[in-house]
């Protein structure tokens, strides 16, 4: 890079687009990569929360109570699922993660008393023994499902998509399909294994209300049912779900995360979490069962208490975490610099999820590599870094008065700019505008 | 004695758990009356039992299904034995799309036709169709075999893995990666023994074989105009 400020750069043809365009030409392949979307997206940076003041009086932190339990799947469900935090793990495959790193999050997720989630390629035994509380997922590929897993679970979850790539599909690349993957999946080792975009066995909601239906046939409707779909339609995906009986809507926004996926795909496909929130909780409210029937997990871009707390008073129940809770596990930590500049990257920039050489031992199935993991100690971790939400979580729902987190509401916020103020039907800071609105 | 289950007032929820005996009950031989049509027909048994269906079925009968032998005594709908882990189901009519999907085990017989995507993703499960098979069935099927006495519509095996197609009629166009391999005696003897365990008369030297060019296997650019 130079320092020649008579050299402009470009504002269309950046660097970045520049190396790209090079990149292409030399390898005639589309760049597959992992983590999310890394361009600017309007987000929850851009609400600020009301506090109490004059008009509204806050709760004493640190003495006065502010509720972080949330109960899922209480629509149809013999057990709803309880966790003590509103912060759920999102589902993340063994295969695409290291068994350490499986079991890392278990352990984390469980000394604060939230889920875990499997994810493509069923649910190992190590998983389901350090996860006091496992969501399976059911997805096109049904690599490794079977019904005794099905019936191990504290809930299933329906995938239809995920945010970082709504309508896609997926695929693992061969370099991290071990003999236990492949065995796992039940196909050779070292091809690219491709996970189908469509479930094989039904086509749109009313035969999703028939397969929500089986499912619990075949678990004795014992555990909640969730349906996952990434952010695009998301008015009408969570009408229909929700038609189609799902317990919760678990609902990905562009800002999710992914083992491996096209850049292409995730940096242009979907809807940011900050519009679809608010979306799905007016689905739910026009249904009359938002906060009293159906549950919506919000994933994409979570990063923080504040996140947390926004994304709440948006409407969600719960959030879920997948690329911050990577990082708190150890990923791109900076410990690694020397490994990373072996690889052409740095702490900060490491993005290749799905190649398998993750010095971090988290995003691999290289036996050595995954050594780099202490799963006691990246599991602890973890629940450090969960509490730190809750704790900042709750610290700004008691500015605002509130006694639990279920009581922030959109009124308690505020935007910064009138794309997040259209976005998140919130008034402009300083103005009682919500474009779209009117006035 | 077989205890016989009438479904023209009953829901599925009280049949299932009388046939998954969460009741607690010991019998092992069932058989379902009217079933009319209902859905998810005997879907997750566990244990080694035998159903009989007197009718037709809807969707999602014998759904992952594992030990017990289920026989529908009519037609089924869509996703019967889906994603089947071990035993027999047996469908005296036509199957509905997705017969046999995702299934990793066990013998799943079509005495009739089967309709589209006739085990799609299979992994491992054996099919017998006495009759056709409707279009991209096999479509990226893992493991198993398919048996058709019939014909096959188009897209037959598509992007298919490990999973072996026998056809004796005509295949009308095979879909992608999917190609037609030698007929050895070895799997003529395979052949013989599924046909055999499916009570079906065919001589195993009129079928060809097809399966995986495994071209695709992985991701390549010099593949790009078959993805």
């Amino acid at each position: 890079m130079s320092d020649n400020p008579a050299l402009r750069e470009s504002y269309l043809f950046d660097r970045a687009t520049i190396a790209d365009i090079q990149r292409a030409a030399d390898v005639g392949i589309y760049r597959i990569r992992g983590f999310g979307a890394k361009r600017q997206l309007p987000h929850f940076d851009d609400l600020v929360f009301l506090g109490s003041s004059v008009s509204r009086y806050p709760l004493e932190g640190y003495r006065e109570a502010c509720g972080t339990n949330v109960t899922l799947g209480t629509r149809f469900a013999e057990n709803p699922l309880e966790l003590d935090i509103p912060i759920t793990i999102a589902g993340m495959s063994f295969g695409s993660l290291s068994a350490n790193a499986k079991e890392a999050l278990g352990r984390g997720a469980s000394e604060v008393g939230t889920s875990t989630t499997t994810g493509d390629g069923g649910m190992t035994p190590e998983e389901r023994g350090h996860s006091n509380k496992l969501v399976y997922q059911y997805l096109p590929s049904r690599y490794g499902m079977n019904p005794d897993d099905l019936r191990k679970a504290d809930a299933i979850e329906v995938v239809i998509g995920q945010g970082a790539k709504p309508g896609g599909g997926g695929m693992l690349l061969g370099e991290k399909i071990s003999d236990r993957v492949a065995g796992m999946r039940t196909l050779p080792k070292d091809i690219d294994q491709r996970s189908a975009c469509r479930h094989p066995d039904w086509t749109g909601p009313d035969d999703l209300e028939i397969k929500l239906r089986e499912l619990r046939e075949i678990t004795g409707w014992k555990v909640p049912i969730y349906v996952k779909v990434g952010a695009t339609r998301t008015y009408y995906d969570t009408m229909l779900a929700v038609k189609s009986g799902a317990d919760v809507i678990v609902l990905d926004g562009m800002q999710g995360g992914t083992g491996a996926t096209q850049e292409c795909f995730i940096e242009h496909v979907g809807i940011p979490t900050l519009p679809a929130v608010r979306i799905a909780a007016e689905a739910l409210q026009e249904l009359g069962l938002h906060r009293k029937g159906v549950q919506l997990v919000v994933s994409g871009g979570i990063r923080s208490g504040a996140d947390v707390a926004k994304c709440i008073a948006l409407g969600a129940d719960a959030v879920s975490i997948g690329t911050a809770a990577l990082i708190a596990l150890g990923d791109n930590r900076p410990e690694l610099a020397e490994d990373y500049a072996k690889m052409g990257t740095a702490p900060g920039f490491y993005e290749d999820w799905q190649a398998g050489n993750d010095p971090a031992g988290i995003t691999t199935q290289n036996p050595e590599l995954e050594k780099n993991l202490d799963p006691v100690k990246a599991g602890r971790r973890l629940a450090n870094y969960l509490r730190v939400l809750t704790l900042e979580a709750q610290t700004l729902a008691r500015a605002c008065g509130k006694s639990h987190l279920h009581n922030l509401e959109p009124e308690d916020l505020s935007a910064l700019t009138i794309e997040a103020a259209a976005m998140a039907k919130v008034p402009l800071a300083g103005t009682g505008w919500i474009p779209g609105q009117g006035f | 004695m077989a205890k016989e289950i009438d479904l023209t007032d009953g829901d599925i929820r009280a049949l299932n758990t009388v046939l998954q005996r969460r009741d607690g009950n010991n019998h092992t031989d069932f058989v379902v009356d009217n079933p009319m049509g209902r859905h998810a027909v005997a879907a997750g048994l566990t244990d080694d039992v035998a159903v009989t269906i007197k009718g037709h079925v809807g969707y999602y009968c014998a759904g992952m299904n594992q030990n017990a032998s289920v026989t529908v005594e009519g037609n089924a709908g869509v996703g019967c034995a889906e994603n089947m882990m071990s035993g027999t189901v047996r469908v005296t009519g036509d199957c509905s799309q997705s017969a046999g999907a995702t299934g990793h085990g066990g013998l799943l017989v079509v005495e009739g036709n089967a309709s589209s995507r006739c085990g799609i993703s299979m992994k491992g499960i054996d099919i017998v169709v006495k009759g056709s098979v409707g279009h991209n069935s096999a479509f990226m099927a893992q493991a198993g075999n398919l048996v058709i006495c019939g014909d096959a519509d188009d897209g037959l095996g598509d992007s298919i893995y490990e999973a072996v197609i026998y056809v004796k009629g005509e295949a009308k166009g095979l879909g992608a990666d999917c190609i037609e391999k030698d007929m050895t005696d070895d799997h003529r003897a395979k052949l013989k023994d599924l046909l055999d365990r499916a009570g079906v008369t065919e001589d195993p030297a009129a079928f060809r074989r097809y399966g995986s060019a495994r071209k695709l296997y992985n991701f390549k650019i010099d593949n790009v105009g078959a993805y």
